[in-house]
Protein backbone atom coordinates (compact mmCIF):
# COMPACT_ATOMS: atom_id res chain seq x y z
CA UNK A 1 0.00 0.00 0.00
CA UNK A 2 2.68 2.38 1.11
CA UNK A 3 4.89 1.45 -1.79
CA UNK A 4 2.21 2.15 -4.31
CA UNK A 5 1.64 5.52 -2.78
CA UNK A 6 5.31 6.37 -3.10
CA UNK A 7 5.40 5.04 -6.62
CA UNK A 8 2.79 7.59 -7.59
CA UNK A 9 4.74 10.45 -6.14
CA UNK A 10 7.10 11.22 -9.00
CA UNK A 11 4.19 11.21 -11.42
CA UNK A 12 2.22 13.66 -9.28
CA UNK A 13 5.26 15.85 -8.88
CA UNK A 14 5.79 16.05 -12.63
CA UNK A 15 2.13 16.92 -13.07
CA UNK A 16 2.27 19.70 -10.49
CA UNK A 17 5.44 21.12 -11.98
CA UNK A 18 3.91 20.95 -15.40
CA UNK A 19 0.90 22.97 -14.23
CA UNK A 20 3.10 25.52 -12.54
CA UNK A 21 5.19 25.85 -15.68
CA UNK A 22 2.17 26.24 -17.90
CA UNK A 23 0.71 28.80 -15.58
CA UNK A 24 3.78 31.00 -15.48
CA UNK A 25 4.14 30.73 -19.24
CA UNK A 26 0.56 31.94 -19.59
CA UNK A 27 1.21 34.81 -17.24
CA UNK A 28 4.30 35.87 -19.13
CA UNK A 29 2.89 35.89 -22.63
CA UNK A 30 -0.12 38.03 -21.83
CA UNK A 31 -1.77 40.05 -19.12
CA UNK A 32 -4.41 38.19 -17.12
CA UNK A 33 -7.95 39.65 -17.30
CA UNK A 34 -8.04 40.77 -13.67
CA UNK A 35 -4.63 42.42 -14.00
CA UNK A 36 -5.88 44.23 -17.11
CA UNK A 37 -8.99 45.50 -15.30
CA UNK A 38 -6.85 46.60 -12.38
CA UNK A 39 -4.40 48.43 -14.64
CA UNK A 40 -7.02 50.30 -16.69
CA UNK A 41 -9.06 51.26 -13.60
CA UNK A 42 -6.01 52.58 -11.78
CA UNK A 43 -4.80 54.52 -14.81
CA UNK A 44 -8.20 56.13 -15.34
CA UNK A 45 -8.72 57.01 -11.68
CA UNK A 46 -5.18 58.42 -11.38
CA UNK A 47 -5.70 60.58 -14.46
CA UNK A 48 -8.96 61.98 -13.08
CA UNK A 49 -7.48 62.67 -9.66
CA UNK A 50 -4.59 64.63 -11.19
CA UNK A 51 -6.61 66.54 -13.79
CA UNK A 52 -8.32 69.70 -12.60
CA UNK A 53 -10.15 70.16 -15.89
CA UNK A 54 -11.93 66.82 -15.47
CA UNK A 55 -12.73 67.53 -11.82
CA UNK A 56 -14.35 70.79 -12.92
CA UNK A 57 -16.61 68.76 -15.22
CA UNK A 58 -14.93 69.23 -18.62
CA UNK A 59 -16.93 66.60 -20.51
CA UNK A 60 -14.83 66.74 -23.68
CA UNK A 61 -11.76 65.85 -21.66
CA UNK A 62 -13.42 62.94 -19.84
CA UNK A 63 -14.82 61.59 -23.09
CA UNK A 64 -11.35 61.72 -24.61
CA UNK A 65 -10.01 59.83 -21.60
CA UNK A 66 -12.64 57.10 -22.00
CA UNK A 67 -11.96 56.89 -25.76
CA UNK A 68 -8.21 56.54 -25.28
CA UNK A 69 -7.95 54.35 -22.19
CA UNK A 70 -11.06 52.20 -22.05
CA UNK A 71 -12.52 51.84 -25.54
CA UNK A 72 -9.49 49.94 -26.96
CA UNK A 73 -10.26 47.16 -24.45
CA UNK A 74 -13.97 46.88 -25.26
CA UNK A 75 -15.56 44.64 -27.88
CA UNK A 76 -18.32 47.01 -28.94
CA UNK A 77 -19.56 44.82 -31.74
CA UNK A 78 -20.38 41.98 -29.37
CA UNK A 79 -21.82 44.37 -26.79
CA UNK A 80 -24.15 45.91 -29.36
CA UNK A 81 -25.11 42.58 -30.93
CA UNK A 82 -26.08 41.12 -27.52
CA UNK A 83 -28.08 44.21 -26.59
CA UNK A 84 -29.95 44.33 -29.89
CA UNK A 85 -30.74 40.61 -29.63
CA UNK A 86 -32.40 38.65 -32.44
CA UNK A 87 -32.79 41.82 -34.55
CA UNK A 88 -29.03 41.93 -35.07
CA UNK A 89 -29.12 39.08 -37.54
CA UNK A 90 -31.63 40.88 -39.77
CA UNK A 91 -29.67 44.14 -39.71
CA UNK A 92 -27.65 45.09 -42.77
CA UNK A 93 -23.91 45.80 -42.35
CA UNK A 94 -24.67 49.53 -42.67
CA UNK A 95 -27.37 49.34 -39.96
CA UNK A 96 -25.03 47.38 -37.71
CA UNK A 97 -22.36 50.00 -38.08
CA UNK A 98 -24.78 52.80 -37.22
CA UNK A 99 -26.21 50.92 -34.23
CA UNK A 100 -22.73 50.31 -32.90
CA UNK A 101 -21.70 53.95 -33.31
CA UNK A 102 -24.80 55.41 -31.65
CA UNK A 103 -24.78 52.91 -28.79
CA UNK A 104 -21.11 53.64 -28.22
CA UNK A 105 -21.73 57.39 -28.07
CA UNK A 106 -24.54 56.84 -25.55
CA UNK A 107 -22.47 54.60 -23.29
CA UNK A 108 -19.29 56.67 -23.46
CA UNK A 109 -21.20 59.78 -22.44
CA UNK A 110 -22.91 58.02 -19.55
CA UNK A 111 -19.66 56.50 -18.35
CA UNK A 112 -17.89 59.83 -18.65
CA UNK A 113 -20.66 61.46 -16.62
CA UNK A 114 -20.14 58.90 -13.86
CA UNK A 115 -16.38 59.47 -13.92
CA UNK A 116 -16.76 63.21 -13.26
CA UNK A 117 -18.12 62.19 -9.82
CA UNK A 118 -14.86 60.49 -8.87
CA UNK A 119 -13.13 62.02 -5.85
CA UNK A 120 -11.14 59.74 -3.58
CA UNK A 121 -12.29 56.31 -4.75
CA UNK A 122 -10.03 53.30 -5.22
CA UNK A 123 -10.68 50.07 -7.11
CA UNK A 124 -10.19 46.75 -5.37
CA UNK A 125 -10.01 43.72 -7.66
CA UNK A 126 -11.35 40.56 -6.03
CA UNK A 127 -9.59 37.22 -6.50
CA UNK A 128 -10.72 35.67 -9.76
CA UNK A 129 -11.94 32.11 -10.11
CA UNK A 130 -10.90 31.03 -13.59
CA UNK A 131 -8.88 28.30 -15.22
CA UNK A 132 -5.90 29.33 -17.40
CA UNK A 133 -7.64 28.06 -20.55
CA UNK A 134 -10.92 29.90 -19.96
CA UNK A 135 -11.96 31.99 -22.95
CA UNK A 136 -14.59 34.00 -21.06
CA UNK A 137 -14.26 35.16 -17.49
CA UNK A 138 -15.84 37.51 -14.94
CA UNK A 139 -13.55 39.99 -13.20
CA UNK A 140 -15.11 41.30 -9.99
CA UNK A 141 -14.13 44.62 -8.49
CA UNK A 142 -15.31 47.00 -5.82
CA UNK A 143 -15.20 50.78 -5.86
CA UNK A 144 -14.32 51.97 -2.39
CA UNK A 145 -14.77 55.54 -1.26
CA UNK A 146 -17.06 57.27 1.15
CA UNK A 147 -20.16 55.26 1.96
CA UNK A 148 -20.85 51.67 1.02
CA UNK A 149 -18.58 49.97 -1.53
CA UNK A 150 -20.00 49.70 -5.05
CA UNK A 151 -19.86 46.38 -6.86
CA UNK A 152 -18.49 46.67 -10.41
CA UNK A 153 -17.95 43.48 -12.45
CA UNK A 154 -16.74 42.90 -16.00
CA UNK A 155 -17.23 40.06 -18.44
CA UNK A 156 -14.17 39.61 -20.62
CA UNK A 157 -13.43 37.41 -23.59
CA UNK A 158 -10.10 36.30 -24.97
CA UNK A 159 -9.60 37.51 -28.50
CA UNK A 160 -7.09 36.36 -31.04
CA UNK A 161 -5.58 38.04 -34.07
CA UNK A 162 -5.39 41.78 -34.44
CA UNK A 163 -5.28 43.61 -31.10
CA UNK A 164 -5.25 40.26 -29.31
CA UNK A 165 -5.88 40.09 -25.59
CA UNK A 166 -8.82 40.33 -23.22
CA UNK A 167 -11.77 42.48 -24.24
CA UNK A 168 -14.69 43.62 -22.10
CA UNK A 169 -18.09 42.77 -23.61
CA UNK A 170 -20.45 43.40 -20.67
CA UNK A 171 -20.25 44.93 -17.21
CA UNK A 172 -22.46 45.36 -14.18
CA UNK A 173 -22.92 48.01 -11.53
CA UNK A 174 -24.37 46.73 -8.23
CA UNK A 175 -25.37 43.52 -9.96
CA UNK A 176 -27.17 45.20 -12.85
CA UNK A 177 -25.78 44.08 -16.22
CA UNK A 178 -25.56 46.69 -18.95
CA UNK A 179 -26.50 44.46 -21.90
CA UNK A 180 -29.52 42.93 -20.12
CA UNK A 181 -30.75 46.38 -19.11
CA UNK A 182 -30.77 47.67 -22.68
CA UNK A 183 -32.07 44.50 -24.27
CA UNK A 184 -35.81 44.81 -23.49
CA UNK A 185 -35.83 48.47 -24.53
CA UNK A 186 -34.08 47.68 -27.82
CA UNK A 187 -36.31 44.70 -28.57
CA UNK A 188 -39.44 46.78 -27.85
CA UNK A 189 -38.16 49.57 -30.09
CA UNK A 190 -37.38 47.17 -32.96
CA UNK A 191 -40.78 45.48 -32.62
CA UNK A 192 -42.55 48.84 -32.81
CA UNK A 193 -40.46 50.76 -35.34
CA UNK A 194 -37.94 48.39 -36.86
CA UNK A 195 -34.15 48.59 -36.79
CA UNK A 196 -34.10 52.02 -38.42
CA UNK A 197 -36.53 53.18 -35.75
CA UNK A 198 -34.08 52.07 -33.04
CA UNK A 199 -31.22 53.85 -34.81
CA UNK A 200 -33.31 57.04 -34.97
CA UNK A 201 -34.22 56.84 -31.27
CA UNK A 202 -30.59 56.34 -30.26
CA UNK A 203 -29.46 59.21 -32.47
CA UNK A 204 -32.07 61.54 -31.00
CA UNK A 205 -31.16 60.56 -27.47
CA UNK A 206 -27.49 61.31 -28.19
CA UNK A 207 -28.35 64.67 -29.76
CA UNK A 208 -30.42 65.76 -26.79
CA UNK A 209 -27.71 64.57 -24.38
CA UNK A 210 -25.07 66.55 -26.29
CA UNK A 211 -27.21 69.71 -26.13
CA UNK A 212 -27.42 69.47 -22.33
CA UNK A 213 -23.71 69.72 -21.66
CA UNK B 1 -14.69 13.03 25.80
CA UNK B 2 -12.95 16.32 25.51
CA UNK B 3 -14.70 19.64 25.40
CA UNK B 4 -13.73 20.15 21.76
CA UNK B 5 -15.45 16.91 20.88
CA UNK B 6 -18.64 18.04 22.60
CA UNK B 7 -18.49 21.35 20.80
CA UNK B 8 -18.05 19.66 17.44
CA UNK B 9 -21.04 17.41 18.17
CA UNK B 10 -23.09 20.41 19.20
CA UNK B 11 -22.11 22.31 16.08
CA UNK B 12 -23.09 19.40 13.86
CA UNK B 13 -26.45 19.10 15.60
CA UNK B 14 -27.12 22.81 15.14
CA UNK B 15 -26.10 22.54 11.54
CA UNK B 16 -28.53 19.66 10.98
CA UNK B 17 -31.37 21.57 12.60
CA UNK B 18 -30.57 24.63 10.53
CA UNK B 19 -30.54 22.53 7.37
CA UNK B 20 -33.92 20.96 8.18
CA UNK B 21 -35.35 24.33 9.11
CA UNK B 22 -34.19 25.70 5.80
CA UNK B 23 -35.88 22.94 3.86
CA UNK B 24 -39.09 23.46 5.85
CA UNK B 25 -38.95 27.19 5.26
CA UNK B 26 -38.32 26.65 1.57
CA UNK B 27 -41.42 24.48 1.32
CA UNK B 28 -43.37 27.08 3.24
CA UNK B 29 -42.14 29.88 1.02
CA UNK B 30 -42.99 27.88 -2.10
CA UNK B 31 -46.49 27.30 -0.78
CA UNK B 32 -46.85 30.96 0.05
CA UNK B 33 -45.79 32.19 -3.32
CA UNK B 34 -46.76 29.39 -5.64
CA UNK B 35 -49.21 31.84 -7.14
CA UNK B 36 -46.27 33.75 -8.55
CA UNK B 37 -45.81 31.65 -11.64
CA UNK B 38 -42.36 31.46 -13.12
CA UNK B 39 -41.63 32.89 -16.51
CA UNK B 40 -39.23 31.45 -19.09
CA UNK B 41 -35.73 32.84 -18.80
CA UNK B 42 -35.04 35.95 -20.84
CA UNK B 43 -38.60 37.18 -20.56
CA UNK B 44 -39.63 39.81 -18.04
CA UNK B 45 -42.52 38.90 -15.77
CA UNK B 46 -44.68 42.01 -16.08
CA UNK B 47 -48.32 41.11 -16.76
CA UNK B 48 -49.48 44.27 -14.95
CA UNK B 49 -47.55 46.56 -17.30
CA UNK B 50 -50.48 48.83 -18.31
CA UNK B 51 -51.36 49.50 -14.64
CA UNK B 52 -47.69 49.72 -13.68
CA UNK B 53 -47.00 52.35 -16.32
CA UNK B 54 -49.82 54.54 -15.02
CA UNK B 55 -48.56 54.19 -11.45
CA UNK B 56 -45.00 54.90 -12.59
CA UNK B 57 -46.26 58.12 -14.13
CA UNK B 58 -48.09 59.01 -10.93
CA UNK B 59 -44.98 58.46 -8.77
CA UNK B 60 -42.89 60.39 -11.26
CA UNK B 61 -45.28 63.34 -11.09
CA UNK B 62 -45.28 63.22 -7.31
CA UNK B 63 -41.49 63.28 -7.35
CA UNK B 64 -41.25 66.19 -9.75
CA UNK B 65 -43.88 68.29 -7.99
CA UNK B 66 -43.15 67.56 -4.35
CA UNK B 67 -40.38 65.21 -3.26
CA UNK B 68 -37.55 66.36 -5.51
CA UNK B 69 -38.01 70.08 -4.74
CA UNK B 70 -38.25 69.32 -1.02
CA UNK B 71 -35.11 67.16 -1.16
CA UNK B 72 -33.31 69.94 -3.04
CA UNK B 73 -34.18 72.39 -0.28
CA UNK B 74 -33.08 69.86 2.37
CA UNK B 75 -29.74 69.43 0.61
CA UNK B 76 -29.22 73.18 0.14
CA UNK B 77 -30.13 74.16 3.69
CA UNK B 78 -28.31 71.50 5.68
CA UNK B 79 -24.51 71.19 5.59
CA UNK B 80 -23.02 67.88 4.42
CA UNK B 81 -21.97 66.61 7.84
CA UNK B 82 -25.48 67.06 9.25
CA UNK B 83 -26.99 65.11 6.37
CA UNK B 84 -24.33 62.45 6.85
CA UNK B 85 -25.30 62.25 10.53
CA UNK B 86 -28.99 61.84 9.65
CA UNK B 87 -28.14 59.18 7.09
CA UNK B 88 -26.01 57.26 9.61
CA UNK B 89 -28.71 57.58 12.26
CA UNK B 90 -31.42 56.05 10.06
CA UNK B 91 -29.10 53.33 8.78
CA UNK B 92 -28.30 52.45 12.41
CA UNK B 93 -32.00 52.25 13.29
CA UNK B 94 -32.37 49.67 10.56
CA UNK B 95 -29.48 47.44 11.73
CA UNK B 96 -31.45 45.22 14.16
CA UNK B 97 -33.85 44.27 11.38
CA UNK B 98 -30.89 43.61 9.06
CA UNK B 99 -29.47 41.30 11.75
CA UNK B 100 -32.80 39.47 12.05
CA UNK B 101 -32.86 38.88 8.31
CA UNK B 102 -29.22 37.79 8.24
CA UNK B 103 -30.12 35.28 10.96
CA UNK B 104 -33.16 34.07 9.01
CA UNK B 105 -30.81 33.42 6.09
CA UNK B 106 -28.34 31.57 8.35
CA UNK B 107 -25.61 34.11 7.62
CA UNK B 108 -23.86 33.90 10.97
CA UNK B 109 -20.96 36.22 10.21
CA UNK B 110 -23.21 38.86 8.68
CA UNK B 111 -25.53 38.69 11.66
CA UNK B 112 -22.75 39.02 14.23
CA UNK B 113 -21.13 41.88 12.34
CA UNK B 114 -24.44 43.71 12.10
CA UNK B 115 -25.15 43.26 15.80
CA UNK B 116 -21.63 44.52 16.50
CA UNK B 117 -22.15 47.50 14.19
CA UNK B 118 -25.37 48.38 16.00
CA UNK B 119 -23.74 48.11 19.43
CA UNK B 120 -20.60 50.03 18.53
CA UNK B 121 -22.41 52.77 16.62
CA UNK B 122 -25.17 53.22 19.17
CA UNK B 123 -22.81 53.53 22.13
CA UNK B 124 -19.65 55.00 20.65
CA UNK B 125 -21.27 56.77 17.70
CA UNK B 126 -23.70 58.83 19.79
CA UNK B 127 -26.84 56.90 18.98
CA UNK B 128 -25.72 55.97 15.48
CA UNK B 129 -24.91 59.47 14.28
CA UNK B 130 -21.30 58.49 13.55
CA UNK B 131 -20.49 55.25 11.75
CA UNK B 132 -17.63 54.20 14.04
CA UNK B 133 -17.88 50.54 13.03
CA UNK B 134 -17.60 51.48 9.34
CA UNK B 135 -14.35 53.23 10.12
CA UNK B 136 -13.19 50.02 11.77
CA UNK B 137 -13.81 48.18 8.52
CA UNK B 138 -17.06 46.43 9.51
CA UNK B 139 -19.18 47.12 6.48
CA UNK B 140 -22.92 47.59 6.49
CA UNK B 141 -24.91 44.64 5.15
CA UNK B 142 -27.93 44.97 2.93
CA UNK B 143 -30.64 42.53 4.02
CA UNK B 144 -34.42 42.80 4.16
CA UNK B 145 -37.34 40.41 4.33
CA UNK B 146 -37.82 40.31 0.56
CA UNK B 147 -34.26 38.98 0.29
CA UNK B 148 -34.97 36.48 3.05
CA UNK B 149 -37.97 35.15 1.10
CA UNK B 150 -35.74 34.95 -1.97
CA UNK B 151 -33.12 33.05 0.01
CA UNK B 152 -35.78 30.57 1.11
CA UNK B 153 -36.49 29.91 -2.53
CA UNK B 154 -39.38 32.21 -3.40
CA UNK B 155 -39.15 33.66 -6.90
CA UNK B 156 -39.82 37.37 -7.39
CA UNK B 157 -43.17 36.88 -9.09
CA UNK B 158 -44.69 39.61 -11.27
CA UNK B 159 -43.28 43.13 -11.21
CA UNK B 160 -45.55 45.69 -9.63
CA UNK B 161 -45.32 49.46 -9.10
CA UNK B 162 -46.97 50.74 -5.92
CA UNK B 163 -48.11 54.32 -5.43
CA UNK B 164 -45.60 56.15 -3.17
CA UNK B 165 -43.44 53.03 -2.63
CA UNK B 166 -42.42 52.59 -6.26
CA UNK B 167 -40.97 49.48 -7.95
CA UNK B 168 -41.56 46.11 -6.30
CA UNK B 169 -42.49 42.52 -7.02
CA UNK B 170 -45.05 40.22 -5.43
CA UNK B 171 -42.33 38.75 -3.25
CA UNK B 172 -40.87 42.10 -2.28
CA UNK B 173 -44.36 43.37 -1.41
CA UNK B 174 -44.61 40.66 1.25
CA UNK B 175 -41.11 41.69 2.26
CA UNK B 176 -42.06 45.35 2.46
CA UNK B 177 -44.92 44.49 4.84
CA UNK B 178 -42.58 42.60 7.16
CA UNK B 179 -39.94 45.35 6.89
CA UNK B 180 -42.55 47.87 7.94
CA UNK B 181 -43.28 45.83 11.07
CA UNK B 182 -39.55 45.48 11.72
CA UNK B 183 -38.99 49.22 11.46
CA UNK B 184 -38.40 50.70 14.95
CA UNK B 185 -39.99 53.97 13.83
CA UNK B 186 -43.27 52.11 13.41
CA UNK B 187 -42.93 49.68 16.30
CA UNK B 188 -41.49 51.53 19.23
CA UNK B 189 -44.43 52.71 21.42
CA UNK B 190 -42.14 55.31 22.99
CA UNK B 191 -41.94 57.22 19.74
CA UNK B 192 -44.63 59.90 19.60
CA UNK B 193 -46.70 60.30 16.47
CA UNK B 194 -45.36 63.75 15.64
CA UNK B 195 -41.77 62.63 16.16
CA UNK B 196 -42.43 59.59 14.07
CA UNK B 197 -43.82 61.64 11.22
CA UNK B 198 -40.96 64.14 11.38
CA UNK B 199 -38.35 61.37 11.40
CA UNK B 200 -40.08 59.54 8.55
CA UNK B 201 -40.12 62.71 6.45
CA UNK B 202 -36.45 63.46 7.16
CA UNK B 203 -35.60 59.86 6.23
CA UNK B 204 -37.42 60.21 2.93
CA UNK B 205 -35.78 63.56 2.14
CA UNK B 206 -32.35 62.21 3.05
CA UNK B 207 -32.87 59.21 0.78
CA UNK B 208 -34.03 61.39 -2.11
CA UNK B 209 -31.29 64.00 -1.57
CA UNK B 210 -28.64 61.30 -1.99
CA UNK B 211 -30.07 60.55 -5.42
CA UNK B 212 -30.01 64.18 -6.59
CA UNK B 213 -26.40 63.88 -7.73
CA UNK B 214 -27.46 61.24 -10.22
CA UNK B 215 -29.47 64.11 -11.68
CA UNK B 216 -31.21 63.40 -14.91
CA UNK B 217 -29.14 60.31 -15.58
CA UNK B 218 -32.28 58.29 -16.20
CA UNK B 219 -33.36 60.74 -18.89
CA UNK B 220 -29.98 60.46 -20.55
CA UNK B 221 -29.39 56.72 -20.54
CA UNK B 222 -32.87 55.29 -21.03
CA UNK B 223 -34.83 54.98 -24.24
CA UNK B 224 -37.87 54.09 -22.15
CA UNK B 225 -37.65 55.13 -18.51
CA UNK B 226 -40.28 52.65 -17.34
CA UNK B 227 -38.58 49.62 -18.89
CA UNK B 228 -35.15 50.77 -17.81
CA UNK B 229 -36.24 51.26 -14.18
CA UNK B 230 -38.00 47.91 -14.14
CA UNK B 231 -35.08 45.94 -15.55
CA UNK B 232 -32.60 47.64 -13.23
CA UNK B 233 -34.83 46.99 -10.20
CA UNK B 234 -35.35 43.31 -10.99
CA UNK B 235 -31.64 42.66 -11.61
CA UNK B 236 -30.59 44.57 -8.51
CA UNK B 237 -32.96 42.60 -6.29
CA UNK B 238 -31.81 39.31 -7.80
CA UNK B 239 -28.21 40.34 -7.12
CA UNK B 240 -29.02 41.26 -3.51
CA UNK B 241 -30.69 37.90 -2.87
CA UNK B 242 -27.46 36.20 -3.92
CA UNK B 243 -25.21 38.82 -2.29
CA UNK B 244 -23.63 39.68 -5.63
CA UNK B 245 -22.88 36.04 -6.51
CA UNK B 246 -25.97 35.29 -8.54
CA UNK B 247 -25.68 32.35 -10.91
CA UNK B 248 -24.50 33.82 -14.20
CA UNK B 249 -27.22 33.61 -16.80
CA UNK B 250 -26.09 32.11 -20.06
CA UNK B 251 -24.80 35.33 -21.51
CA UNK B 252 -26.65 36.51 -24.58
CA UNK B 253 -23.44 36.40 -26.54
CA UNK B 254 -23.43 37.58 -30.10
CA UNK B 255 -26.39 35.92 -31.83
CA UNK B 256 -24.02 35.00 -34.63
CA UNK B 257 -21.99 32.67 -32.43
CA UNK B 258 -24.73 30.66 -30.80
CA UNK B 259 -22.55 27.57 -30.89
CA UNK B 260 -20.76 27.59 -27.53
CA UNK B 261 -22.73 28.97 -24.62
CA UNK B 262 -21.01 26.41 -22.36
CA UNK B 263 -17.79 28.38 -22.46
CA UNK B 264 -19.45 31.43 -20.99
CA UNK B 265 -20.51 29.40 -18.01
CA UNK B 266 -17.06 28.08 -17.24
CA UNK B 267 -16.43 30.92 -14.84
CA UNK B 268 -19.88 30.76 -13.33
CA UNK B 269 -20.22 31.10 -9.60
CA UNK B 270 -22.13 28.69 -7.42
CA UNK B 271 -25.82 28.33 -8.11
CA UNK B 272 -26.85 27.95 -4.47
CA UNK B 273 -27.24 31.13 -2.48
CA UNK B 274 -25.96 29.39 0.65
CA UNK B 275 -23.29 31.15 2.64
Amino acid sequence: MKRRLFAQWPGALVLVMGFAGAHSAWAQTEESPDALVKRISTEVLDTIKSDRGIQAGDMAKVIALVENKIIPHVNFERMTASSVGPGWRQATPEQRKRLQEEFKTLLVRTYAGALTQVTDQVIVVKPMRAAPDDKEVIARTEVKGRGDPIQLDYRLEKTAGQGAGWKIYNFNVLGVWMVETYKSQFVAEINAKGIDGLITSLTERNKSNARKS
Amino acid sequence: MSLTWVLIKLKLAIFRIAKNARIALTIFAFGLLSACATVPAGQVNDPLEPYNRVMYGFNDGLDILLIKPAATVYKTVLPGFVRQAFGNFFANLGEPWVAVNAALQFKGAAMLETVMRFGVNTFFGFGGVIDVAGGMGIERRNEDFGQTLGYWGAGPGPYVVWPFFGPSTFRDTFGLGADFLGDPLNRDPNVLTTERDTLSIIRLLDFRANLLKAGNLLDEVALDRYTFTRDVYLQRRQSLVFDGNEPAEPDPSSPESESAPAASRANETRAEPSK
